[in-house]
């Protein structure tokens, strides 16, 4: 059973302890476990269970590799599914949960799976979509579904903050251990911006557990003084708890800060999503011990011979009291001897390799240790937890020779240097053949904008696996770094190492080397998704060559680990399968981040109300205290209708239609773009944005006029008022300003660069407050300071004066038919000129209308709105609105398109308007025409559809427009629009003009 | 124009930095040639001073002109001097190829203040805001979050920042949570 020991543990505080809980029961640690640590100090070897078979599950690794020991971690706002152990540090009053099992962790009902294994194969998800149809819908599904997943997802709002920081360094440095901190000092040294981090608490990384001697002196002081010596460099920083999570194009990175993940009480954010732009990234990332494929390698107890050793010298921990090695290399011998020294048993050292007699292996024997070389696991004893191991000839076929009880099995199939962030921006791997693993080719790294090289690897993440000459890469690296950042390295002297050597591993793919399928059934190469040898070896079996489709079929790698435990073992499986060379089958593809990290670092700050920006009016507080109903207008903020007390929406949109229409009321039109167009060439350049004449307009006039893209649809409209001979201010759409703008910078700025004409975008410059209806007139007179007769302001003229005391320039135009007065004034000033209107106004019943009555009555005046009769494929012909589009201008944006065949087609779907049958019955929005018959997929022949449909109050009917097919020509014809499955409702092809054809009502 | 407001009226938070909205300033968009002498004389003559170079700003007692783009340039004067500039700055250039535009009611004013204002902007802007790199003088035309901003640098590592005025109350909003106490991440 697995215990605290009396000594040991260099990154634990004794004599500080801390409680927390596992399944609601509770545990002491000590300050600095790990969550994983401290289960194991508590004898909780059991922890979760597997994604497939529901196999009982136990820690197997100390770091980000760790594929089996998830939890469910916190409560409520605070709960977050497959939270890794042993990443995660104890805190006072940590909750955790063991995930994928019911009712409990101990007894789970899905371990049925477990006695049925033939049944869920590799791809036996996609087996299931094959045959019969009926089974997908009606049996896998259902059951797929409900089994998917392995935490459970939150069901409360997140109650933490997070957000981004925006950083540039020199050189950044991934990992703090021996290798980045050899490295941040050379790079350090030569005065380069360095910033280092580290995705643990502790620095040191694996020298702290296999200390070495360097420089004369015991690694833990090389690696206080190194600390030391780059603290005091104010141009190097050192974060820990943050991970470098993934490298991007041209230097680009990212780091994933965990700040309070530890110390949920803190009140800075949770997590802090760092983007770094770096001169070079030195990947400091270090490597993983790879596991063995035996029978039962996954068994609760079953352990990397790293993490063993690790809890034992870094928590005082000890996985168990009995721990049988099986190795292929040197370095799990110090497993054997780390155990042996703290006063435990280890039976035996089960060595695939035919001898050992290097240092490492001559110490062990020489502590009393069996060392048994050409030897395997047969089989792992035990379900829930190890119990033993038997153990068999690795060059056999697993014929039991002896069985051995233990309740640790410490493995170690190699190690791969951590290539992820290497690899993540295109930098590329060579085989080595020595050490059985995939390693960086500096001669082939991710490339700048330069064209030149922006990452480097230091120490065993380059592929150096022995201390001695990790360290000399590093050093190296981190001067080549400088250097590359446009820095001079100061002299430094080789650090000198003594670390024992080595003997060569010997790759070890399956356990042994003729494993039976009954075997091979039963060694796992992913544990969190259920992937064993023979699934691999089935797929291969069924044709799949590329290690790709092979992750994807067996679904290796593709668990919350993303494989850094079972990729390379799984690659080497296929290509055995497949009798091809480990390289030729090569490796998936690696992508960020590194490890999974929260949503809420994704999102930042952009949640709740700054979710997303809303522009709001200089009328908006105002609007708000005074009941309106808002809806969204692109990125503004408007108000559908003002609703008073005891009125429905709808009544509030038909009270204000019909004050307008008899009275007088006022809109806020302030979003409405308005860009100023200023120079000698201002009306040829607009006549040319424009399909309309602009040049022909008079000062002190406005005209109508559209735009059209390059390939003749309509895309936005708007009233162009000429200010002066050269300076025209043009209004666009609400939504359309931004777009406009930049529209005519990018005409102006690539292809008329020779046009002598500046532009601005002043739509925050001006409230503008439309006063319309019959008494629009007598309320400006009422506000007073200018002449706004007819005479001297007539209709689609405007002009600049005092009204109620303000600079204003009211424009006469109409946008619903009614003698109408848009008046621009400054922006700060725009509350005050509106409380005057109200004010003015109130003699004549003066009240505001929203988006939707300004929308009615737009329609039964037969204008077009951008948006809903216009899709992007509609040219302004097709709207009726020929008269706007020049025929004497030479060109124009769109007029070359407007000459297509296509384009010039009678049969287009042209505007109509509709008046129903029965003048109560509103046309849904985008309600489809038919004519009878059908199409050749069995659907009815459709004609059209209807773009604005409304209940219009003025003419008591129902009113709509729509774009039918020839439209043009179907006039008084009756169209059928089947709206559901027992309701058609036909309607009467009109003129789109409902009321008012002749304009009068606007022009008085 | 004692009637007029800014979006926030005067609005502060106090975090780990201060947020002020500054009220109501005069802001002039000239755009033009601007290396012709013209346009160098016209701008002296309204604030005193000459054109800055790239991405600066320059600020003395009859107001301050910031760098905008190659071709535009933002004068800051005092609100009710605005429009009087405009018809300053139009007179003196008559003739010449411009643009000068009163936008000073189209736009928000925030100052960041205090140690840390640099970290405060560099939670949301992609720009390098460190010591070495950003220093009094220096603007950029950037972003803040998913609000378009610019800011300079003044003498006392505080800086200004102008958005539109729609989003004012947002990027207050913004600019106070970023500056929350406890939350700034002391690398700058």
């Amino acid at each position: 059973m697995s215990t605290r020991l009396a000594s040991g543990g260099s990154v634990i505080d004794r004599e500080t302890t801390v409680s927390f809980t596992f399944n609601g029961k509770q545990f002491m640690a000590h300050a600095g476990d790990t969550l994983a640590s401290a289960l194991l100090a508590n004898g909780q070897t059991l922890v979760g269970r597997s994604f497939k078979y529901h196999r009982p599950r136990g820690i197997m690794a100390s770091g980000a590799e760790e594929p089996n020991a998830l939890v469910n971690m916190g409560q409520g706002d605070r709960f977050e599914p497959n939270q890794r152990t042993t990443t995660t540090e104890v805190f006072e009053g940590l909750t955790a949960t063991s995930q994928n099992h019911w009712p409990s962790l101990e007894f789970d009902i899905g371990a049925i799976n477990n006695k049925v294994p033939r049944l869920l194969p590799a791809g036996f998800y996609y087996k299931t979509f094959m045959k019969p149809q009926w089974a997908w819908k009606h049996l896998f599904e259902p059951i797929i579904r409900q089994s998917a997943g392995l935490g459970s997802a939150p069901k409360e709002a997140d109650a933490d903050r997070y957000e981004y920081f925006y950083a540039y360094v020199n050189v950044l440095i991934v990992g703090g251990g021996m290798a980045g901190l050899a490295a941040a000092r050379e790079a350090g040294a030569s005065g380069a911006k360095v910033l280092l981090m580290e995705q643990t608490a502790n620095l040191g990384g694996r020298l702290s557990v296999d200390s070495a001697s360097i420089d004369g002196k015991p690694s833990d002081d090389w690696i206080a003084e190194t600390i030391t010596e780059l603290e005091a460099m104010e141009n190097v920083t050192i974060r820990t708890r943050m991970m470098g999570s993934g490298v991007f194009d041209h230097g680009y990175a990212m780091g994933y800060e965990r700040i309070t993940d530890h110390a949920p009480d803190d009140i800075a954010p949770r997590h802090r999503l760092w983007r770094i732009r770096a001169k070079r990234i030195v990947t400091a990332t270090g490597a993983l011990e790879r596991p063995l494929s035996f029978a039962g390698n996954d068994i609760p107890g079953v352990m990397l011979a790293s993490a063993v050793r690790d809890y034992a010298s870094l928590f005082g921990v000890s996985a168990g009291d009995r721990t049988v090695v099986v190795t292929n290399n040197d370095d799990a011998y110090r497993t054997a001897i780390t155990m042996k020294n703290a006063g435990l048993e280890v039976p035996v050292i089960l060595d695939a390799r035919p001898e050992a007699n290097r240092p490492l292996p001559t110490e062990a024997r020489a502590l009393g240790i069996r060392v048994e070389t050409g030897k395997g696991i047969a089989k792992v004893k035990g379900y829930k937890s190890v119990t033993g191991v038997e153990i068999c000839s690795q060059a056999g076929e697993g014929t039991p020779l002896e069985t051995i009880p233990c309740d640790v099995v410490a493995m170690s199939g190699g190690w791969s240097p951590v290539v992820h962030l290497w690899s993540h921006c295109g930098g590329k791997l060579n085989w080595d053949e020595a050490n059985a693993m995939f390693s960086p080719d500096p001669t082939r790294p991710p490339l700048g904008a330069d064209g030149n090289g922006f990452v480097l690897t230091a120490g065993t993440a380059s592929g150096d696996l022995a201390t001695a000459p990790a360290l000399q890469n590093a050093i190296a690296a981190g001067r080549q770094a400088a250097i590359e950042a446009g820095f001079t390295p100061t002299e430094s002297a080789a650090a000198l190492v003594e670390s024992p050597p080595e003997e060569p591993m010997l790759p070890v793919w399956s356990m042994p080397q003729g494993a039976p399928y009954k075997l091979r059934s039963k060694s796992w190469l992913d544990f969190q998704n259920d992937v064993k040898v023979s699934d691999v070896r089935l797929a291969a079996q069924e044709g799949y060559e590329s290690v790709e489709h092979t992750k994807r079929y067996t679904t290796i790698g593709m668990a919350t680990d993303q494989g850094k435990l079972s990729n390379i073992n799984g690659l080497a499986v296929l290509a055995d399968s497949l009798n091809a060379p480990i390289p030729n089958v090569g490796t998936t593809t690696f992508r960020p981040p590194y490890t999974p990290i929260s949503l809420g670092s994704i999102a930042g700050e952009a949640r709740g109300p700054l979710f997303k920006p809303t522009r709001k009016s200089p009328i908006d507080t105002w609007q708000d205290a005074n009941n309106a109903v808002w809806e969204p207008v692109a990125d503004w903020r408007r108000p559908y209708t003002y609703r008073r007390d005891g009125e429905t929406t709808a009544q509030a949109v038909t009270r204000e239609i019909n004050n307008t229409r008899t009275g007088a009321s006022i809109l806020d039109a302030s979003t409405l773009g308005k860009i100023l167009v200023k120079g000698p060439d201002a009306a040829k350049f607009l006549d040319l944005i424009y399909t309309n004449m602009m040049s022909s307009l008079k000062v002190g006039k406005c005209r109508y006029g559209l735009m059209c893209t390059e390939n003749g649809f309509l895309f936005d409209d708007g009233v162009v008022a000429r200010l002066s001979e050269d300076e025209f201010l043009c209004h666009t759409t609400s939504g359309g300003s931004d777009n406009v703008h930049g529209w005519m910078e990018e005409w102006l700025q690539t292809e008329w660069w020779d046009f002598k004409v500046y532009t601005t975008n002043v739509t925050e410059q001006f409230a503008q407050i439309a006063v319309v209806g019959p008494n629009a007139r007598k309320v400006l007179e009422k506000l007073g300071g200018m002449d706004v007769s007819s005479e001297a302001l007539p209709f689609m003229g405007f002009t600049d004066g005092i009204l109620a005391g303000i600079q204003s320039r009211p424009f006469r135009i109409s946008f619903s038919g009614e003698l109408s007065y848009e008046i621009a004034v400054p922006a700060a000033q725009g509350q005050a000129f509106w409380d005057k209107i109200l004010e003015a106004g109130e003699e004549f019943g003066i009240m505001p209308y929203g988006t939707e009555a300004l929308h009615v009555m737009r329609a039964e005046k037969g204008f077009i709105m951008i948006g809903d009769e216009t899709d992007g494929t509609v040219i302004p012909q097709d709207l009726k609105l020929g008269w706007a589009v020049s025929k004497k201008k030479e060109d124009f944006i769109g007029k070359r398109a407007q000459e297509r065949n296509f384009l010039e087609r009678e049969d287009r779907k042209q505007l109509v308007g509709l008046l129903t049958e029965n003048p109560q019955d509103v046309l849904p929005d985008g309600a489809h025409a038919v004519e009878g018959g059908k199409n050749r997929y069995g659907q009815e022949n459709m004609i059209g559809h209807v773009t604005s449909t409304y209940f219009s109050p003025t003419l008591n009917h129902s009113i709509a427009m729509a774009l039918i097919k020839g439209g043009s020509k179907r006039m008084g014809e009756v169209l059928t629009f089947p709206v559901s499955d027992n309701k058609t409702i036909k309607a009467t092809v009109v003129d789109p003009v409902f009321y008012d054809k002749e304009g009068a009502r606007q022009n008085v | 124009m004692s009637n007029a407001v800014s979006i926030l009226n005067g609005a502060s938070s106090n975090g780990a930095v201060k947020i002020t909205e500054a009220g109501l300033r005069g802001m002039i968009t000239l755009r033009g040639d601007l290396s012709s002498t013209a346009l160098k004389d016209a701008v002296k003559s309204v604030v005193g001073l000459t054109p800055p170079s790239e991405r600066k700003v320059k600020s003395g007692k009859g107001g301050g002109v910031a760098w905008m783009s190659s071709d535009e340039l933002l004068l800051l004067v005092d609100y009710d001097k605005a429009d009087a500039t405009v018809a300053k700055l139009s007179k003196a250039l008559a003739g010449e190829h411009h643009m000068v535009v009163n936008v000073s009611d189209a736009r928000a004013v925030f100052l960041i203040e205090g140690q840390g204002a640099r970290e405060v902007l560099a939670k949301g802007a992609p720009v390098d805001l460190s010591p070495e790199a950003f220093g009094a003088g220096d603007l950029r035309r950037s972003r803040i979050g998913q609000l378009a901003a610019a800011f300079w640098m003044t003498e006392d590592e505080s800086f200004e920042l102008v958005c539109f005025r729609s989003v004012g109350a947002f990027m207050f909003d913004w600019l106070s949570n970023a500056a929350r106490e406890g939350s700034l991440p002391e690398f700058l």
